[in-house]
């Protein structure tokens, strides 16, 4: 441990604790201190998930496709909801894998402070790596769903489908960036509103299960141009609908694209990430007497 | 060294709201920011209660901590004492970074780790190795540190054998002497120790005051230690600062801070002395003026420690010819009897102002307190029982470093003599 600068003068204060905080205060140096920590949580989260199970890992892989089978069933048999020349299936693949990142960011979050107040409550460090470390996770448990998507695409090209990805593919980063920024901001927002009103735990839960049918996941948005056009701008300002059919427009090659809807989600997550995290920053100070 | 200020404290104040939090938090939120709007201080700053458990509060404010200023010197072990809600955990809670004060700083030059509650963060999935991973990372360790005190780690805490065994399968005993053994190997600049020596069996206790004084002794590194129990207090610490009601009331040497603890409890809790008045005995044949307890060589409500020998002393008066005697009962906290004793020898015929004193041998009581009955009878006829009369707390003597410190069980603990023959 250095214990090199104690010795010195009465002003190298090492940090100071103060009742005010200043708006953004992400201390950068202080988060590479405690990478491990981090690394920690991530393999924390992934782990723990499938400890006594007999499947494990696989539940990650059966989410997602039993989902896929349900609204395929649902929404393309039943429904009748035409999804173009590309398999229905696939179709709703790439629209729920999409999602489940976003969605599992922001519920991940969400829950932030009031699902560690024992930790939060005894011991410091930085506040900010809890959300880091359920977006990292995720990012992981996405990667393991792409493969199962890659996995079914490969077998659909083989099979003579005519689907193939556009150029598009290339914001791919961008898009898991923008569904990461998203989830996270929003999940710190509702993090620090929950610790002192627990209305939004309750808001959450069947909130986000809304959300989903508002952000164009089960079906395409030209569906929703055809058929009720007077609601169209509720998927047209929403940025989750942007994201989703962005998603499948640069894989599948399918559905509405246009360079406003990727600017405006892409600006849209930038500016509720920083708001997250300024919210995040001001509850973390003192939430524990209120949680 | 030890000029050398490493922790500074200053007009550290804490706030908190008494009640539910529902509709009324809201609007007092609107207001809040309402005058932040307008640049004005938060309305809410200027109210507020001192903290006392036992006054009906007339805010929705309370004041846990009230300008509240110290320092620590490099290499201190300081003593926090005070009974419970005197703001001990609210203070160590803002030192440790948990919570933030509503007014004032505190300024520091190392790092601080926290033994609040040892085991926080354990996932009851994970095995005990990954938990001390975990652990530490959570209490400020890298990887590597952790690395390097792994092995040591998991002999400190005694469960090598389960250590590759979920932390659910653990006995409670287990969980802290593993999460203990975690923290005792932190190397934080300032330790921050909150009642660990509260938990686990004689063995692990002796085992962590032992580590504990290496820690304060050997490394000379700087110890803020929160304890309820003044013959660990003791022996620790060097230096002490008593809180009453969110302030300081006192600060000093270990030994003046314990006594001035103690004396603080003796105010309102233990009555080692109590007057009779002179009603109390209208048109009787005899009275008592007085009956009190103390530790023999020392002052009334001096603190009593268990080796010392107690004194109860009656000052009575008796009209010639009336034949009357005492007896006094015991009785530990919970109000059961333990015995009665009354003086065996007649009570004289003297006409003028006498005492009576019952001597107890030291080490006789446990640590604890006690209440005393006292009986009158005259001719086998019990005349007058004062109940509670009076009542005292005896304390742990001072104990060695690395000794016992936890309370045995029974309120009595006498030393009896023990001897060995070959039969």
């Amino acid at each position: 441990m250095d214990k090199t600068d104690t010795s010195s003068q009465d002003s190298d204060w090492l940090y100071e604790i103060k009742a005010e905080k200043p708006l953004f205060d992400f201390n950068f140096k202080e988060i590479w201190r405690y990478r491990d920590l981090l690394i920690l949580f991530v393999k924390r989260d992934i782990v723990t998930v499938y400890k006594q199970t007999v499947l494990g890992p696989l539940w990650f892989l059966i989410q997602p496709l039993f989902t896929s089978v349900i609204f395929t069933l649902v929404f393309n048999n039943v429904a009748n909801i035409q999804t173009g020349t590309v398999p229905s299936f696939l179709f709703n693949l790439a629209g729920i894998t999409a999602w489940t990142y976003f969605k599992e960011c922001l519920t991940g979050t969400s829950g932030t402070f009031t699902k560690n107040a024992g930790i939060f409550g005894k011991v410091y460090f930085p506040r900010v790596i809890m959300p880091m470390s359920v977006t990292i996770s995720n990012l992981l448990k996405l990667a393991i769903q792409l493969s199962i998507f890659t996995g079914f695409y490969i077998y659909f090209v083989a099979s003579g489908k005519p689907i193939s990805p556009n150029t598009n593919l290339f914001l791919f980063p961008v898009y898991v960036f923008i569904m990461g920024a998203t989830g996270l901001g929003l999940g710190m927002i509702l993090s620090a509103m929950t610790t002192k009103y627990r209305d939004f735990t309750v808001l959450i839960g069947f909130g986000v299960q809304l959300l989903m049918y508002i952000s164009a996941v089960p079906f395409p948005m030209t569906e929703i141009l055809e058929k009720k056009p007077e609601y169209f701008w509720v998927f047209k300002y929403n940025p989750l609908a942007q994201i989703i059919e962005g998603f499948r427009y640069m894989t599948l090659d399918t559905g509405l694209f246009t360079w406003w809807g990727f600017f405006y989600a892409l600006g849209f997550s930038i500016v509720v990430f920083f708001v997250g995290l300024a919210i995040f920053n001001r509850t973390e100070k003192s939430f524990i007497d209120t949680v | 060294m030890k000029d050398n200020i490493i922790l500074t404290a200053q007009n550290i104040s804490k706030q908190y709201r008494l009640g539910v939090v529902g509709t009324g938090t809201l609007s007092h939120d609107l207001n809040r920011w309402w005058a932040s709007v307008r640049g004005k201080d938060d309305p809410y700053l200027k109210v507020g209660a001192e903290n006392d458990r036992s006054k009906k509060a007339e805010t929705d404010y309370v004041w846990a901590l009230r300008d509240i200023n110290f320092d620590v010197h490099d290499g201190d072990v300081l003593g926090i004492i005070g009974k419970n809600g005197a703001g001990k955990s609210t203070l160590l809670k803002i030192l440790s970074r948990v919570t933030s004060p509503t007014t004032g700083s505190i300024k520091t030059k190392g790092r601080i780790a926290s033994l609040l509650e040892v085991g926080t963060g354990f996932h009851p999935e994970l095995t005990g190795r990954e938990n001390i991973y975990l652990n530490g990372a959570i209490l400020g360790m890298t990887k590597a540190e952790i690395k390097v005190k792994e092995e040591e780690i998991i002999d400190f805490s005694g469960c090598a054998m389960y250590i590759d065994t979920p932390v659910k399968r653990y006995s409670s005993g287990m969980r802290v002497r593993l999460a203990f053994a975690v923290a005792a190997h932190l190397e934080p600049d300032i330790l921050v120790v909150d009642e660990v020596l509260a938990v686990g069996d004689a063995e692990f206790q002796k085992k962590a005051i032992g580590k504990m004084k290496d820690i304060s002794g050997n490394d000379g590194r700087t110890v803020l230690f929160v304890s309820h129990n003044m013959a660990a207090v003791k022996s620790l610490c060097t230096r002490g600062i008593v809180l009453e009601n969110g302030k300081i009331a006192f600060e000093g040497g270990t030994d003046e801070c314990v006594d001035y603890y103690l004396k603080m409890g003796n105010e309102k809790g233990a009555e080692y002395q109590r007057f009779f008045k002179e009603s109390e005995f209208e048109g009787k044949d005899f009275r008592i003026y007085s009956i009190g307890v103390k530790a023999k060589g020392k002052k009334f409500g001096d603190p009593i420690l268990r080796d010392d020998h107690l004194e109860i002393m009656v000052n009575y008066y008796k009209s010639n010819n009336y034949d009357f005697n005492i007896s006094l009962r015991f009785k530990d906290e919970q109000g059961n009897f333990l015995f009665v004793v009354s003086p065996d020898f007649i009570i004289t015929d003297t006409d003028i102002k006498n005492i009576i004193v019952l001597n107890v041998p030291n080490y006789f009581f446990n640590q604890g307190s006690f209440f005393v009955d006292l009986q009158i009878t005259s001719k086998k006829k019990l005349i007058n029982r004062f109940e509670d009369i009076i009542n005292f707390t005896v304390i742990q003597e001072h104990v060695k470093l690395g000794g016992w410190m936890g309370k045995t069980v029974g309120p009595l603990k006498p030393r009896f003599s023990w001897e060995q023959y070959e039969s």
